[in-house]
């Protein structure tokens, strides 16, 4: 293990601290602005920052949730995420109410969506979570109730369409991701994954096809990635599991973390993986696919403490895995780490 | 907030209560069967039927100042007497004990472990407690964490008796120890296990895991008088000098007290409504003649608690708000049918409520 592998850079100043939710960090990198959005999750708002790659200008909004008939909503915000597409990039937001849709800098919202919610209240919480983009036009958002919501996003403007309601899971969805390598050779397009632990891997389109179901062992698993056909899952444990998506042969077990996995990368062009939790530990690992003997491995390449923090997200912030950021709860600083 | 929080955090801050004024009850030498009579006038208050029907009622939890003007109301629910001072220094001491087992406690499971420690004479309150969470998976009780951490964020005031035992750090802080038993359910952290296509397996590694864990503790029972095994939740107050809280006055904390309760209007009428039936759910004694109340102290001496209420940040006081000002309406509703349940429906009490506050 190379225990200089990064080194802690200035930490960017949040206006409000993030609240203790899985997944809480989303980051994008626009380059032709020479910029980096970063958005964390606090209670009921949204704290967006863009950062300049010369490290002089930040700026700061701030996303409210929503909420019919209220003008400002106490709804918590269960996530928020960039959906890259093609031809547009769009913030997603998903809360206890609905899901709420922005052009990326978040200066426009495009879309809401509300959820269905009973009547009376009930003890089942109700709410919105996990979001991916996937392939040229789709973007997904998981439901507690088991659901999926499959929404078509055309090239611009707002006419955005429910297309599909995916009903396959029976707990909340925790966390979804679809195919990062870029490749197009890969059958299965998006990971869905439950507060049981069942994993369901997807092939997209007009009708998504369910390609195969990975049983879980009665432990949420918080986080999950998919690339080049592999399956990568943080749990509850403090397991990562690694999965070929289309069989669901296990190609490796790493008991990685002492408390609860918050959240998962994978910097797709290097295969580093990061993996962050309750522990106060980031770590950076290193994956190696062998197409000829159908193998994954995987090394262990870096830790990083954050002291007396509980994190709650990590995402590199560039495909190589050249940089990446951390979020922890009651915390109000994003943490970037670069290579040495 | 989801339905199911709003329990767990009534009992769990009520426990803490309890233990906080039988410490303090005890350092002033107050007559015990004074003393006696307060505990258990707020143990039934606390505990009363009705009040509990509501409590476990599905519902959402808005704001912040709901919990707190129920535990007012409770504090005063005997011939012990509170000042302003000392009742926000026992709330505060309340939620950063009660923050502190949330944070810490090594499964979100555990959580339910911490509860029945305060509930040793209250078998009903603890069977409707099983009931309700047992069933609740993993995932589901983390969500109910998440929740409760939501509840508690930005609170950062230092407690002496953490700062003493190094739980604490001076920040306002708690410590995370990485080190210690992993979890139930949970490996040690450090070691790979990969596998052929067809299951076998050809590869261990072991790494250097970054912090220093042993293996699990026996998981602790549910049961009423089983063996808890994790220690939060217990009595910290048992044998120990006067508990301090110092604020955490830096501009920085307090400049973060963005939170859910910031909103134009925070009382919500949801919100008023259950307020009003968690109040009218309480039944308070009216003390017998005024000679017999007197009143107790949180901090050393009277100068203190008078320093405390004058130098106490803004945000944290709540009677600078106009939004008090309109609790304080419900507050001294409720005192005047003191002894008798709420008589209108929820929905209508909720309804004269907002009008008070319209005609303010």
């Amino acid at each position: 293990m190379a225990s200089n592998m990064y080194h802690k850079e200035k930490s960017i100043q949040m206006k409000s601290s993030a609240s203790a939710l899985y997944n809480n960090l989303s980051v994008l990198r626009i380059a032709p602005r020479s910029l980096t959005y970063f958005t964390v999750v606090h209670a009921n708002m949204v704290n967006m920052v863009s950062a300049s790659w010369d490290g002089l200008n930040y700026s700061h909004r701030q996303l409210q949730s929503k909420e019919a008939n209220v003008a400002t909503s106490s709804s918590l915000i269960m996530q928020a995420a960039w959906c890259v597409l093609p031809s547009r990039d769009i913030l997603v937001l998903t809360s206890q109410k609905g899901i709420q849709m922005y052009e990326s800098d978040g200066s426009i919202m495009v879309y809401w969506h509300a959820l269905d919610t009973p009547e009376t209240q009930t003890a089942q919480a109700v709410f919105a979570r996990g979001i991916a983009a996937v392939r040229e036009k789709y973007i997904c958002v998981g439901i507690s109730s088991g659901s999926m919501l499959v929404f078509d996003v055309p090239i611009k403007g707002s006419n955005i369409t429910l297309s599909e309601v995916l009903e396959e899971h029976k707990e909340s969805i925790t966390d979804l991701a679809s195919e990062c390598s870029g490749s197009l050779e890969c059958i299965a397009d998006m990971v869905s994954a439950d507060d049981s632990g069942n994993l369901c891997v997807w092939k997209s389109g007009e009708d998504f096809q369910l390609l195969n179901k990975i049983p879980g062992f009665d432990m949420s698993c918080s986080s999950v990635k998919l690339w080049k056909g592999t399956v990568v899952a943080g749990y509850g444990t403090g397991q990562i599991r690694l999965y070929e998506a289309v069989t669901g042969i296990v190609h490796a077990e790493v008991n990685a973390h002492a408390r609860w996995i918050y959240s998962l990368d994978i910097a797709p062009f290097s295969g580093l993986l990061l993996s962050a939790a309750e522990d106060s530990l980031v770590r950076v690992w290193h994956l190696t696919m062998t197409p000829e003997t159908n193998s994954v491995e995987i090394v262990h390449m870096y830790n990083e403490c954050v002291t007396d923090t509980q994190i709650c997200g990590a995402k590199f912030c560039d495909g190589d895995g050249y940089a990446f950021a951390v979020t922890g709860y009651d915390l109000s600083e994003i943490i970037r780490y670069t290579q040495v | 907030m989801p339905s199911r929080t709003l329990p767990l955090l009534f009992i769990n801050l009520g426990g803490e209560m309890l233990y906080i004024l039988d410490q303090r009850l005890r350092a002033q030498n107050i007559p015990a069967d004074k003393a006696k009579k307060v505990m258990n006038d707020i143990i039934a208050t606390m505990f009363n039927k009705t009040f509990l029907e509501e409590l476990f009622k599905p519902q959402e939890l808005y704001s912040k100042k709901t919990p707190k003007t129920v535990f007012e109301r409770l504090a005063h629910a005997s011939i012990m007497r509170l000042n302003q001072a000392s009742m926000d220094k026992l709330y505060d001491l309340m939620t950063m004990a009660f923050k502190y087992q949330v944070l810490l406690c090594p499964r979100a499971k555990d959580i339910l472990l911490d509860t029945p420690s305060v509930l040793s004479q209250v078998d009903e309150t603890y069977r409707q407690l099983i009931e309700m969470y047992t069933p609740l998976s993993s995932g589901e009780f983390q969500l109910i964490r998440q929740t409760l951490l939501i509840f508690f964020q930005d609170m950062h005031i230092r407690v002496s008796i953490f700062l003493k035992d190094k739980v604490q750090n001076s920040n306002g802080r708690f410590v995370l120890p990485i080190s210690g038993p992993v979890p139930h359910g949970t490996h040690i952290p450090g070691f790979i296990r990969m596998f052929s296509c067809n299951g076998k397996e050809v590869k261990r590694l072991q790494v250097r895991n970054g912090g220093n864990y042993t293996s699990v503790l026996r998981e602790g029972s549910f049961e009423m008088f089983g063996e808890r095994v994790i220690k939060l939740g217990t009595n910290m107050y048992s044998v120990s000098p006067p508990v301090e809280t110092h604020m955490s006055g830096t501009s920085k904390t307090s400049a973060q007290q963005k939170s859910i309760n910031t909103a134009p209007n925070p009382l919500a009428k949801e919100e008023l409504n259950m307020l009003a039936r968690l109040m009218g759910g309480m039944e308070v004694q009216k003390p017998e003649n005024a000679d017999s109340g007197f009143r107790v102290n949180l901090f050393a001496t009277d100068e203190e608690e008078e320093e405390a209420l004058i130098s106490r940040p803004d945000e944290f006081s709540y009677d600078k708000h106009q939004a008090n000002a309109e609790l304080v309406k419900i507050m001294g509703d409720f005192t005047e049918e003191a002894g008798e349940p709420c008589p209108l429906s929820a929905s209508s009490k909720g309804d004269d409520l907002l009008a008070m506050m319209d005609g303010l």
